[in-house]
């Protein structure tokens, strides 16, 4: 009995004795996490004005602190704009540029554009490149801007959305990226 | 004179009336040495087809019987079996002993801890191994929510979590095969790693008085046993198929065992299970196939004083996740809320895609047993468990098939168990448990870590005596002492470390500050629980009693609640814990009411479990990022009351037809904000009419109505989104439950003898007969996709 007792003392000291010595854990790398979005609207060919940026920033990712937004200035009336948008991964130097996986892995994404209050009657919205099944992809666009107005410009990229689609409504899929931005057309 | 020849005759007539067999013997079978009652006994009365099982107080009734002598056949588990002869002439009664020592001895190995009677004075609700071979392709939580007082949290129609009287979790302890599960049981989402093809047959306890197993089990304890093996030279065998037509897959399972009389004992079982999407009434539940192979080894050595065991499984599940639950923000949970169909539906197909789980668990366990004269019997067990639990998400890039979720959990157990008899009256059972525990979250998955890499050491004592003051009254109590220390590493974000002002309480556990915008930090904790347990139960006579049990639990927080701190992906929310929390104190007083007569079998059960530092969680903000905004949900510690009334009944309508009830009502409150727990279970109903008839290859047709209310109280956990196509506020409706359901199935089976020792079983089975269109509350994916639909199931067993 006691010898058994011993016995599995010994067993357990041997079993706690296993256990890791205190390496720290390692530091792990979001690789997918977007955190900056960046809207470059530049006056297309025979357009004047100034290129004006739209972007979203939130550097903890998921924490708590909330995204800061910034638009660079007023949009001009009846310009046609080309629109461009980036995605970097901010939490990693040198920043990751996460647009260009998205662009290889067309078919899976799209990005949206709605306009809202004022803009809704005052922008014209064409989305340039689609993906390889010929369907929209969106990151590159034109905007018509019309009347002097203000209101709301949202942009959205979804991941595995319905492909076609008739707009956010039926897309379904997981949003990746949403940003609301207060655009005024002067 | 004829009148008086008239009276002869008649008086005769009610003499032949007699001999037409309408005695009744009745009794009970025990241990020859302390009276225990022996279940399961087989009592076979000779030349008559009768075939008699004596139920959970050791009790039996065997009616028709003719004056004249019959030769009884008394077998029990391990027991050598008993021949008696009886001279029957009116009712009787009888005390039939058995030579119980063999099975005594055999329990260590033949049962999964070193004790046979897990509570005396709490409810024990037992499924048989025929009950489970019918089960064979469902998962345990399938087959535990045919009790009452047992629901299922599921996540889809594949991961299944036992709730017991409203609890669920880490307050759920499942003992597979005497080893206590560690397979992260904390998540919602974490089914339980068991194949119940492995197992015998399995005991609920609805309670923690069963200290012997674990001090923290406040719901419950689910103990899975594997089968007895027999002294005697035999080699044999099952082989079970099932194929359904949901899923369009089957489940085959096959099991080899060879026994000897020296007491060796070796068998394998092997498991498959391939479904493909399964189908909800009126559409494909896309994704949603299963890929399962299990299998487990036993190797033993069984004899008179002593005994060994070396115990190998391997259960590996690959469940895909409904691709329509794969949304990121409130918005996209808004969009699925609103669509009366999952907004992805593909055509069927058995590739299990992203999102997905793919988990392994593997358990070597050892025992040994050895019986000291004057001391009784001691036990040894060492065992270990690995948990490699991975999760595929919808990724892009290099990552797409990296999990985003590997957790490797490695537990190493060694108890002691002691088990005295003093004398006929007491019994005494007493042991010590230490435990190791390494959980290591994979970095590769480029996704932080949702649990963190932890060490955790636990010792338990435990005590349990129970004393039989006479035949009607027992007393148990039993006290347990836990020692947990967790050491933990966990990397925090310092915006989220600030915003729960830790920087000011847990300034000292900062290991490392270099990474840009994350700590490293080494929290460590130290919890001393106990808990105790006391009952009794007083037996009226031979059809009526009643057990009452109080008992308190402690269980630690587990690391989901101390340390999450990210997205829930499937529900599109944060989910936030606590390294402030202490342990969660349960009281409770349950009460059972049992009735058993020849017609008919009551349970009636009625409890109160009064829970303080509750731990649960609830939506407290919405939070703003990149991608949208997410509810934030978090962990809150409250006191909380949960009662509730459980009814069992079964009632033979003759020889042939038998009526089962079951109705389980339970009603839980936070006492602190004075409003409902969220996902309580709802009052359900079921009635089963069965037919079975032995003369026809034991034939069994059986109509079953499931009937489940709709939850009427629950928190209103619903918030509002902005909408920026309509530029409005919509409000998305987490929280109102889908309304009540009713449920038919049907299940048929027959057997058929081939020859000696040869046997094929048949079944066929119609689960939602009726392709009934429901949502369960209960089911975490409700929002996204209607429950299962008609599923046509045939089966072959055959013995060998």
């Amino acid at each position: 009995m006691k010898k058994n007792i011993f016995i599995s003392t010994l067993l357990i000291l041997t079993v706690l004795s296993c256990s890791k010595d205190d390496d720290h854990p390692e530091h792990v790398h979001e690789h997918e996490l977007i955190t900056t979005m960046t809207i470059t609207l530049t006056p297309s060919d025979g357009f004047t004005g100034d290129t004006i940026t739209l972007q979203m920033q939130d550097l903890d990712g998921d924490g708590p602190n909330a995204p800061t937004k910034s638009v660079s200035g007023n949009l001009l009336s009846g310009v046609f704009y080309d629109g461009a948008v980036v995605l970097l991964n901010e939490s990693e130097s040198p920043a990751e540029n996460i647009t260009s996986e998205i662009e290889e892995e067309d078919e899976e994404h799209q990005f949206f554009i709605t306009p809202g209050g004022g803009l809704i009657e005052n922008v014209g919205i064409e989305y340039i490149n689609l993906d390889s099944n010929g369907n929209i992809l969106g990151t590159q666009f034109q905007i018509n801007t019309f009347d002097s107005s203000s209101g709301t410009l949202t942009f959205t990229l979804r991941h595995e959305p319905t492909k076609p689609n008739t707009g956010l409504a039926d897309a379904g899929g997981a949003t990746d990226v949403e940003a609301t931005f207060n655009v005024t057309i002067e | 004179m004829i009148r008086y020849i008239y009276f002869i005759f008649c008086f005769n007539c009610i003499i032949v009336y007699a001999q037409n067999c309408n005695n009744t013997l009745s009794g009970k079978v025990v241990d020859f040495h302390d009276g225990t009652e022996l279940e399961r006994a087989i009592i076979i009365v000779k030349g008559t087809n009768k075939e008699i099982i004596t139920d959970f107080n050791g009790s039996f009734s065997i009616s028709n019987l003719c004056n004249e002598s019959y030769i009884l056949e008394i077998s029990h588990p391990q027991c050598k079996t008993k021949e008696l002869k009886i001279k029957v002439f009116e009712n009787i009664n009888k005390t039939i002993r058995l030579e119980h020592h063999v099975e005594e001895l055999n329990e260590i190995i033949i049962y999964g801890n070193s004790f046979n009677e897990k509570s005396k004075t709490l409810i024990e609700n037992k499924i048989s191994s025929e009950t489970l071979e019918n089960y064979i392709g469902a998962t345990l939580g399938d087959v535990l929510n045919n009790l009452s007082g047992v629901s299922s949290l599921n996540s889809g129609n594949s991961v299944v979590k036992p709730i017991i009287n409203g609890l669920h979790s880490s307050r759920v302890v499942i003992i597979n095969n005497g080893v206590r599960m560690e397979d992260q049981e904390w998540g919602a989402e974490h089914a339980p790693n068991i194949d119940i093809n492995s197992i015998d047959n399995i005991t609920l306890i609805k309670g923690a008085g069963a200290l012997q197993y674990s001090g923290n089990a406040l719901g419950g304890v689910i103990v899975a046993e594997a089968p007895d093996f027999k002294l005697k030279d035999s080699l044999y065998g099952k082989t079970i198929i099932r194929a359904a037509t949901n899923g369009q897959g089957a489940t085959t399972t096959s099991k080899l065992t060879k026994t000897q009389t020296n007491g060796l004992y070796s068998s394998a079982q092997l498991t498959f299970k391939r479904f493909g999407d399964f189908k909800a009434p009126n559409y494909v539940l896309t994704n949603t196939g299963v890929l399962e192979r299990n299998a487990s080894f036993r190797l033993g050595l069984n004899r008179y004083n002593y005994g060994l065991e070396l115990y190998y499984s391997i259960f590996k599940n690959e469940i895909g996740i409904l691709k329509a639950s794969h949304i990121h923000t409130a918005r996209d949970q808004l969009s699925s809320i609103n669509s009366e169909i999952p907004l992805i539906i593909n055509d069927f197909s058995y590739k299990i895609n992203s999102p997905k789980q793919d988990v392994t668990h593997h358990i070597l366990r050892f025992k040994w047993f050895k019986r000291f004269e004057g001391l009784g019997k001691l036990s040894l067990q060492y065992d270990f468990q690995r948990n490699n639990r991975l999760e595929y998400d919808v990724r892009i890039g290099v990552y797409k098939n990296i999990p985003s979720t590997d957790l490797k959990l490695e537990t190493h157990s060694i108890m002691v168990d002691l088990d005295t008899q003093f004398n006929n009256s007491i019994k005494f059972k007493t042991g010590i448990i230490g435990r190791f525990q390494d959980n290591f979250a994979s970095p590769k998955t480029g996704v932080r870590r949702i649990i963190p890499d932890y060490d955790k050491y636990d010792l338990g004592i435990y005590t349990i005596a129970d004393f039989r003051v006479n035949d009607k009254l027992l007393f148990e109590v039993g006290s347990r002492f836990d020692y947990s220390y967790m050491d933990v590493f966990k990397f925090y974000r310092k915006s989220f470390w600030n915003s729960r002002g830790y920087q000011d309480i847990f300034p000292e556990i900062i290991v490392e500050e270099e990474f840009n915008n994350q700590i490293l930090t080494n929290p460590k904790f130290t919890f001393y629980n106990f808990s105790t347990t006391f009952g009794s139960r007083y037996t009226f006579d031979e059809s009526r009693s009643i057990l009452f049990n109080y008992s308190i639990a402690s269980r630690i927080p587990n690391p989901s609640e101390l340390f999450s701190e990210g997205l829930h992906h499937a529900s599109a929310r944060f989910e936030i814990g606590d390294l402030r929390f202490n342990s969660e104190v349960g009281h409770k007083i349950a009460l059972t009411f049992k009735l058993q007569n020849k017609n008919l079998n009551l349970s009636i059960n009625p409890y109160i479990n009064t829970i303080k530092d509750f731990i649960l969680i609830e939506p407290t903000q919405i939070q703003q990022t990149i991608r949208g905004n997410f509810q934030v949900w978090e962990y809150r510690q409250t006191n909380a009351q949960l009662f509730g009334l459980d009814i069992d009944a079964s009632f033979a309508l003759n020889e042939n037809v038998f009526l089962d009830n079951q109705f389980s009502f339970i009603k839980g409150n936070d006492l602190i904000k004075n409003e409902p727990l969220i996902s309580i279970p709802p009052v359900n109903i079921n009635n089963e009419i069965v037919y079975q008839n032995p003369n026809l290859n034991n034939l069994r047709l059986a109509l079953k109505s499931e009937y489940v209310f709709r939850q009427n109280e629950y928190p209103d956990n619903n918030f509002e989104v902005f909408e920026a196509v309509s530029q409005t506020t919509e409000l998305v409706d987490v929280s109102t439950p889908p309304n009540a359901y009713h449920l038919f199935n049907f299940n048929s089976s027959i057997n058929i003898k081939v020859e000696k020792n040869y046997r094929l079983d048949l079944n066929f089975d119609i689960n939602n007969l009726l392709n009934k269109q429901y949502r369960n509350y209960l089911n975490r994916l409700r929002y996204y996709a209607h429950d299962l639909g008609r599923n046509i199931i045939l089966g072959f067993k055959y013995n060998y």
